[in-house]
């Protein structure tokens, strides 16, 4: 189905909204300005993009520890985030989660999650949610390489399948759960083989091509929506960074990220849209400068909050 | 009012918060026309459907996970593993995620589920079917822990729990299910966190949860007969925990022993003692006295099992060695 220019140009922004906002992460990690852990999703944007692309606000997503890109596809707001990732009070979870527990339930953002696998039976209660309501909203549920080998996840697609659930199983196969290859982690080479196991449809795509990615998560986004039940669909992509900010990453060669860092897929997929004149360089140009502008401010702004005041410690625990 | 057993207060509670509100769904192993592990979901797929008592596959992670998620996103479930032995296999979904979601989220969501469990000793399960793990669940800010003893309280305290809006641990005693009291048939709820005092004395404080109450009462009647009137308190809640009440019964009696039947090393008792001490050291006549298990896995044998589970003469004689 071919894409509308306001859509292609959403996408388009949106990749470019997740590169600028973890280069510039990367930038401020390294000046020591943000505590903590940061897991950067460089080289990740067109899963999140394409995946998101397909989705209503009432849709949900269920994210990971590298979850930025989930959420800014999903409509994250860029300064609430980033004045969490900087742990102000003005951020999205009053400085309390950080990068690895973004939520927007407004926006179907069930959270990003710290632990590897903890999402998928908190996405399998979202779409239970969603069919006993007899709303047709989707779940989305990211998951890497690595969870992709958790119980959890394995009892996840199971439940989903055997309930017929409306949940789609996006796999972020980026080639590493750490530092662990997948060669060693596990004998399949697509892990989308593993939805045969329940009887569901497992479909390998490019992740390093948006409208690839796109057109998977359409179908079975679709399927879904039908009361079909779940899909699982692998992207084949890459971690650009190391594991976490400040991993050396001696695990793996730098020809390897090289050959990588080539399929880039920001100017493969600006290349198409300049070469079918959906956009032109000037349009290029302008959502660029203005993206980066919008990065900016949302750091000004992170910079210029508060602090949490120690007095809002015990607030929260319960309702 | 009428008389009705543990189990069937627990359903009654079920079904009446299900009539009340559709929001409100059942998940877990074997709870849909097999009724539960216990049977305390018995009738209720025939009542409500397999779209609100939903038998799911063996997988504990994705049941808790999955009402979690549920929870979250606007339900109400109520979850049931068969055994509490079984929440080590599903833990991070309890403990990190229903628990912490709150919290880490800026206080932007809430998790209303309940998750039954039934515990304890008795019935010959052996070790990976018998642990009573409140202490486990009382050391995990965001979540609540209700332990009830009676009928009663069974019911209403599970009508509270599933209208909480925070993840609520219920632990049930499989040794009670049996047990009958008075029970109102209307719905009716009791306050999570609030101690009650079963029986009262004046002369020394027993703290019991659970099963432990009644083997505390039998107690009670014991010493009684050598002149020493023990008050009994039930907390009902071991998180949160009504300090308030048990500390009133301290200054009013100067003596303390705390009963429970999980391992008394790091058990809940050891809590209660110290708090006390903290508190109230300066109205104990005595040193603060705990009975529980010994630190060893729950036996398979009859008699090594009955010999596991403290009994009334283990809390007379804790008794009389202070009083």
């Amino acid at each position: 189905m071919a894409l509308s220019k306001k859509t292609l140009t959403q996408m388009y922004e949106t990749m470019n909204r997740i590169r600028m906002f973890e280069l510039k992460l990367q930038e401020l990690f390294a000046a020591g300005e943000i505590p903590g852990f940061v897991h950067l999703y460089l080289g990740e944007e067109a899963v999140a993009t394409g995946a998101c692309s397909v989705l209503t606000d009432a849709d949900m997503i269920s994210s990971t520890h590298r979850g930025h890109g989930h959420l800014l596809a999903k409509g994250g707001d860029v300064k609430l985030m980033m004045a969490e990732i900087f742990g102000r009070q003005t951020g999205y979870c009053k400085g309390k989660g950080g990068s690895m527990h973004i939520a927007d339930l407004n926006l179907g953002i069930l959270g990003a999650n710290g632990i590897v696998g903890g999402g998928g039976p908190l996405a399998v209660g979202a779409a239970l949610a969603s069919k006993y309501k007899h709303s047709d909203n989707v779940t989305l549920c990211f998951f890497g390489d690595g969870a992709s080998n958790q119980g959890t996840t394995q009892e996840s697609l199971n439940m989903a399948s055997a309930w017929k659930l409306p949940l789609v199983f996006v796999n972020e196969n980026n080639g590493y759960g750490i530092s662990c290859p997948q060669c060693k982690s596990m004998a399949v080479v697509d892990i989308a083989d593993r939805a045969a196991a329940y009887d569901m449809p497992g479909v390998v795509v490019d992740g390093n091509d948006v409208l690839a990615v796109q057109e998977a998560i359409a179908e079975a986004v679709k399927r879904a929506r039908n009361g079909e039940g779940p899909s699982l669909v692998e992207c084949k992509t890459y971690r650009w960074r190391g594991h976490f900010e400040g991993d050396a990453c001696t695990y793996r060669c730098d020809q390897e990220l090289k050959d990588w860092m080539e399929k880039d897929p920001i100017p493969r997929f600006e290349a198409k849209l300049l070469e079918n004149k959906t956009l032109t360089e000037k349009e290029v140009e302008k959502i660029k400068a203005r993206i980066s502008e919008e990065i900016d401010d949302a750091v000004a702004f992170a910079k210029e909050s508060p602090l949490p005041p120690v007095s809002a410690l015990m607030d929260d625990v319960y309702a | 009012m009428s008389e009705k057993t543990y189990l069937q207060a627990l359903n009654e509670a079920l079904r009446q918060e299900m009539e009340q509100d559709e929001n409100v769904f059942i998940l877990g192993e074997d709870v849909g026309q097999f009724g539960g592990c216990f049977g305390v979901t018995q009738g209720l797929f025939d009542k409500f459907g397999e779209e609100r008592v939903i038998d799911t596959p063996i997988t504990e992670s994705a049941i808790v996970g999955a009402a979690t998620g549920a929870a979250f996103s606007g339900l109400r479930p109520v979850a049931e593993l068969m055994f509490v032995d079984f929440i080590g296999v599903s833990m991070d979904q309890l403990f990190n995620q229903a628990a912490k979601m709150r919290y880490m989220f800026g206080g932007k969501s809430t998790v209303p589920m309940t998750l039954r469990m039934p515990q304890g000793a008795g019935i010959g399960a052996a070790a990976q079917h018998s642990q009573c793990l409140e202490s486990w669940f009382m050391n995990i800010p965001g979540l609540k822990v209700a332990i009830p003893s009676t009928p009663y309280d069974a019911k209403g305290l599970l009508i509270s729990a599933i209208r909480d809006d925070n993840p609520v641990v219920f632990l049930e005693h499989k040794m009670l299910y049996g047990v009958s009291g008075e029970v109102p048939d209307e719905s009716y709820t009791i306050e999570i966190g609030k101690a009650d005092i079963k029986r009262e004395g004046s002369d020394v404080t027993i703290v019991a949860t659970s099963q432990m109450v009644y083997t505390a009462l039998a107690a009670a009647e014991k010493l009684k007969a050598d002149g020493i009137e023990a008050e009994v308190v039930d907390p009902r809640c071991v998180l949160p925990l009504d300090t308030e009440t048990i500390l009133e019964s301290v200054k009013k009696t100067h003596a303390l022993v705390v009963a429970h039947e999980a391992v008394r090393f790091a058990g809940p008792g050891a809590e209660i003692a110290a708090f006390v001490a903290e508190e109230a050291l300066e109205y104990l006549d005595a040193p603060v006295k705990r009975v529980g298990a010994p630190f060893c896995p729950v036996p398979f044998s009859p008699p090594l099992e009955q010999h596991y589970v403290p009994g009334v003469e283990d809390i007379v004689e804790a008794v009389k060695s202070i009083r």
